[in-house]
C-alpha cells in the first residue's frame, strides 16, 4: 500500500481493492461488513429510526476527538435523540488526493473506537477520491439506523408549558476547543471536545423516566439554535435562567476573549431534555449516575408566555431574548 | 465599541507576554504597555495589553452605599483619580 | 454564587432603586446616550432597559466602528480581496458588512483570500508567512484599536516586512460627539462615555462635554453593575443640574490615558477629515498615515479606481439611528426587510450595531408574555 491517497484509490480497480483490504477492513471489519456485498442486510424488527449527517470539520484532529470520532458520535446521537438505540452505521469517505494513508488510518481507528464505545457496527460504506483542492483532506458521511426504545414518544410537539429544560453537562466545550485552536488560544489539558456517544445515557434516562417529552443534541448553533427550533416547533415559550447555565470557566474565558456567548457554541456530546417538572428530580438522579450526565442540571422551564420565543432571565432579573444565531462564529473585537 | 478583557500576565519574553484568563492563555504584546510586569492584571484588546488594572478602593463602593443611604460621600474621588 | 457576585448584585439592586427614586415624577425622560457599541450590547444582555424606570431613556450612539464605516470603504476592501496577489486580513466584525453591492463574505465565496484575525499582529504574521502576497489589514476602529494597528506598522518597519499594508479608516470619538451635538434635534441629557476609548485617551479628553456643552458625562465599565454605577452617577448629576466628567471605571481609566499608546498613535497617524456613515464628513475625525509611513497605506501604494459608492435608496435609516434621532423600531425596514441574515444597513450587520442588538435582544423593552 502506498503512503498517500491517489485518484486511482477511488477508481474501482486494483488500487481501490488494496485500500479496502489493507486499510479499511483491518480497522473497521465485522461479520456484516466482511460479507463485502453491495449493501448490508440487517435484521431489525419493530420501529426503526434512520438518520444521516456529513462531517467536514477543520482541523481534523483536536483535543478530545477527530473527524472520525465526530462522524460516529454525531450520527449515534441523532438516533438517540429520537429515542432509538443505534445499531448500524454506513460510512462514506471523500478523500482528497494526496492525503497520507497514515492519517486516514488514524481517522479510521477513531471511527472504530467510537463505534465500539457506542456499540454500533459499520456495516456498509463507500470511498471516493477527488482531485487536489476539491475537498479539504477528508470528508465523511455516516448514516445510521436504530431501534426505537419501547414505550417512548420523543417529539418536539410533546413539549408543554410546565415542563423543565434539562441539559446533560457543560455547554460549549466542543466549539471552544476548536475555535481556541484556530485563534492562538491555549486551553488547559482538561478542556477537550466533548464528542461522546450519548446512546447509553439516553437509554438509562428513558428507562428511568419514560415521560421524557423531547430530546435534542445542541450541535451547530449551540443551545440557542436548538431551543429556538424547539420553541417554534412546539409553539411554547422557553425561559432560561442565566445563573443556572453550566459553563466551564475556561469556556467562558474563550467567549470573553473572542466575543462569543456560550449558548451559541456547538456541542458534540450534550443533550437537552424536556420533562414534566414533577419528574425532574428523578431524571437528574438517573443522569448523575452516568459518566456523560454527571453535570446534568435544570436550566429553565417551558411556559405558555411568548410562544415560539426563547428568553433568558438575567442575573439582575431582566429578561432578554435568546435569538436564533445568524451565520458562523467569527471572533470579534468590537 | 471595543471588546477588552482582563487577564493576568504569567510570562514575559521581550515585549511579548503570555496572559491568562480563566485558565485560557494567549500571547499579548506589551508594545503599548511597556511598564507591565509578570503578575500584573492587564486589560487586553486585539492582542495588546492596554492598561494595568488597579484594584479599585473598597472605600469607594462603601462611599457609594453611604451616599445612596443618604449620608455624605466621604471619599474624595478627585484625589483617588490616577495620574 | 461567590461573595463578590452577591455583593455586586445587592449593589445593582440598590442602584436601580436609587435611579428610580431620583427620577420619579419627571415630566420628560432623561435621555442618556451610550456612545459605545459594546455598552449597547452589554446593556441589552443584562436586560437593563427593562429594569430601568421609564424616566431613563437610553439612546445608542455612533460607537460601533463597523456601523459608521461607509460603503466606499467596504467597496475598496472587496476590490482588494478580489486581487490575485492580495490577502485581506480583517477582524471578524467586518465580514458581513454590505458595501454598495457585495460583502467580504461574498468576495471570500468567489475565491478571494480573506482571513479573520484577532489582532493586527496576526495580520503581520500572515504577511511574513506569505512573502509572495500583499497582506492588507482592514484598519478600522476607534482610539482603542488605532494604537494596535500603529504598533503593527512600527513592527513591520522595524522587521522590514515589505508586504504588510493597512487600509486605514480609524476614527476618533470626540469629534463625532461634537458633530452629534451640533444637531439641535439630538436632545441628549448626558453621556455614558466609552470606557475602553478612555483607557487610551484618558477621561480628560472628554472634558469639553462639561465645559462647553454643560452635559453630565461619566466614563463607565462594561459589567451590569459598572453600567448601573455609570447611569446612577449620570442621573445624579442631571437631576442636580450639575455637569462634570466623572470616572466610574478607575480600575483602568486614568485621567491622562495611556501615554505609550497615544505616542505610538501620533507617531504613525495624523488626523484628517473622515466620512462617517450617518453623520457625513466630520473634520479632523479620522486618522491617516503620516508621510513617513504612507508606504504602508495600500490606498496610496496601489490606488483603486472605483466609482463613488452610489447613495443607498433602500430606505435604510441607519444614519438617523446612529445619531440617536430615531430608535430602530421607527425604521420601516427594521425586522422586515432588514434582519441579521440579510441586513439592509450596517447597524444590523455588526453584532454590536444598535439594530442588531434591538433585534437580537428583543426590541428595546422586551415585554415578556
Amino acid at each position: 500500500m502506498d503512503d498517500t491517497i491517489q485518484l486511482a484509490h477511488g477508481a474501482g480497480g486494483r488500487m481501490s481493492a488494496m485500500l479496502t483490504e489493507e486499510v479499511l477492513r483491518p480497522i473497521l471489519g465485522n461479520p456484516i461488513l466482511d460479507r463485502m456485498h453491495d449493501g448490508a442486510t440487517l435484521d431489525m424488527g419493530g420501529k426503526i429510526a434512520f438518520t444521516t449527517d456529513s462531517y467536514v470539520v477543520a482541523p481534523r484532529f483536536f483535543p478530545g476527538g477527530s473527524i472520525g470520532r465526530l462522524a460516529v458520535c454525531g450520527t449515534v446521537n441523532y438516533l438517540a435523540m429520537t429515542g432509538a438505540e443505534a445499531k448500524y452505521l454506513s460510512l462514506a469517505l471523500i478523500l482528497e488526493e494526496g492525503l497520507s494513508v497514515e492519517e486516514l488510518k488514524r481517522v479510521l481507528r477513531d471511527v472504530r473506537a467510537a463505534a465500539d464505545e457506542a456499540g454500533v457496527s459499520i456495516v456498509t460504506g463507500d470511498t471516493k477520491v477527488v482531485g487536489h483542492g476539491a475537498c479539504d483532506g477528508i470528508y465523511i458521511n455516516t448514516a445510521g439506523v436504530g431501534k426505537i426504545i419501547e414505550s417512548t414518544d420523543i417529539a418536539p410537539q410533546n413539549i408543554r408549558p410546565g415542563m423543565d429544560v434539562i441539559v446533560s453537562g457543560f455547554l460549549g466545550d466542543h466549539a471552544a476547543t476548536i475555535t481556541a485552536a484556530r485563534h492562538g488560544l491555549k486551553l488547559p489539558e482538561a478542556i477537550r471536545s466533548d464528542a461522546v456517544p450519548l446512546n447509553g445515557l439516553v437509554k438509562e434516562m428513558l428507562r428511568g423516566v419514560p415521560e421524557i417529552a423531547c430530546l435534542r443534541d445542541p450541535t451547530r448553533g449551540g443551545a440557542a439554535a436548538t431551543l429556538n427550533e424547539l420553541a417554534a416547533q412546539s409553539g411554547t415559550g422557553i425561559l432560561l435562567d442565566e445563573e443556572l447555565l453550566p459553563v466551564r470557566p475556561e469556556v467562558e474565558g474563550v467567549c470573553e476573549l473572542l466575543g462569543f456567548e456560550p449558548l451559541y457554541l456547538a456541542n458534540e456530546g450534550k443533550l437537552i431534555a424536556f420533562v414534566p417538572a414533577e419528574k425532574t428530580e428523578t431524571l437528574l438522579k438517573v443522569m448523575h449516575t452516568h459518566p456523560y450526565g454527571k453535570e446534568a442540571r435544570r436550566i429553565g422551564a417551558v411556559t405558555d408566555k411568548a410562544p415560539g420565543q426563547v428568553a433568558m432571565k438575567t442575573a439582575l432579573g431582566g429578561i432578554r431574548i435568546v435569538d436564533m444565531p445568524t451565520g458562523s462564529l467569527v471572533p470579534r473585537i468590537c | 465599541m471595543c471588546l477588552a478583557v482582563p487577564a493576568k500576565i504569567v510570562e514575559i519574553r521581550d515585549s511579548l507576554a503570555t496572559v491568562e484568563l480563566r485558565g485560557v492563555t494567549r500571547e499579548a504584546s506589551l508594545m503599548l504597555l511597556p511598564e507591565a510586569k509578570v503578575g500584573d492584571y492587564v486589560l487586553v484588546h486585539a492582542g495588546f495589553a492596554m492598561q494595568v488594572i488597579e484594584e479599585t478602593d473598597m472605600a469607594e463602593t462603601e462611599a457609594l452605599w453611604a451616599e445612596m443611604n443618604g449620608g455624605p460621600r466621604t471619599v474624595n474621588l478627585e484625589l483617588s483619580l490616577h495620574g | 454564587m461567590d461573595e463578590k457576585t452577591i455583593k455586586e448584585k445587592e449593589l445593582s439592586v440598590r442602584l436601580l432603586e436609587e435611579i428610580k427614586r431620583l427620577t420619579t415624577g419627571r415630566e420628560h425622560p432623561l435621555r442618556l446616550m451610550e456612545v459605545c457599541g459594546t455598552h449597547t450590547v452589554s446593556i441589552f444582555r443584562a436586560g437593563l432597559r427593562q429594569l430601568l424606570p421609564a424616566e431613563v431613556e437610553l439612546v445608542s450612539g455612533p460607537g460601533c466602528p463597523v456601523c459608521v464605516t461607509p460603503d466606499g470603504y467596504m467597496d475598496a476592501a472587496i476590490a482588494y480581496a478580489g486581487m490575485e496577489d492580495v490577502i485581506v486580513a480583517t477582524f471578524g466584525d467586518m465580514l458581513k458588512v454590505p458595501g454598495s453591492s457585495s460583502s467580504l463574505a461574498e468576495a471570500m465565496a468567489r475565491g478571494g483570500d480573506v482571513r479573520i484575525v484577532y489582532s493586527p499582529l496576526d495580520a503581520l504574521a500572515i504577511a511574513k508567512e506569505n512573502p509572495e502576497k500583499k497582506v492588507v489589514f482592514l484598519a478600522v476602529g476607534f482610539e482603542t484599536t488605532a494604537p494596535t494597528a500603529a504598533a503593527a506598522v512600527l513592527t513591520a518597519e522595524r522587521e522590514n516586512v515589505g508586504n504588510f499594508f493597512l487600509l486605514p479608516a480609524q476614527k476618533l470619538v470626540p469629534p463625532a460627539i461634537r458633530a452629534l451635538l451640533a444637531d439641535e434635534d439630538a436632545r441628549i441629557d448626558g453621556f455614558l462615555l466609552p470606557g475602553h476609548v478612555a483607557v487610551v485617551t484618558g477621561s480628560e479628553s472628554f472634558s469639553f462635554l462639561a465645559e462647553e456643552y454643560h452635559l453630565p458625562s461619566v466614563v463607565a465599565g462594561f459589567s451590569p453593575t459598572e453600567l448601573l454605577r455609570g447611569i446612577y452617577r449620570l442621573v445624579r448629576q442631571a437631576t442636580a443640574g450639575e455637569a462634570r466628567i466623572e470616572n466610574e471605571y478607575r480600575s483602568v481609566v486614568r485621567a491622562g490615558g495611556n501615554p505609550a499608546a497615544q505616542k505610538m498613535m501620533h507617531q504613525v497617524y495624523e488626523t484628517c477629515a473622515a466620512e462617517w456613515r450617518g453623520l457625513g464628513t466630520i473634520p479632523a475625525s479620522g486618522l491617516r498615515l503620516r508621510d513617513a509611513y504612507r508606504r504602508f497605506d495600500v490606498s496610496q501604494t496601489r490606488p483603486l479606481d472605483l466609482p463613488p459608492a452610489p447613495p443607498k435608496k433602500s430606505g435604510c435609516r441607519c444614519g438617523e439611528v446612529l445619531r440617536g434621532r430615531i430608535t430602530p423600531k421607527e425604521c420601516r425596514l427594521f425586522g422586515t426587510v432588514c434582519v441579521p441574515e440579510h441586513a439592509a444597513g450596517p447597524c444590523m450587520v455588526s453584532a454590536e450595531g444598535v439594530c442588531a442588538a434591538w433585534h437580537k435582544y428583543g426590541g428595546g423593552i422586551f415585554q415578556y408574555g
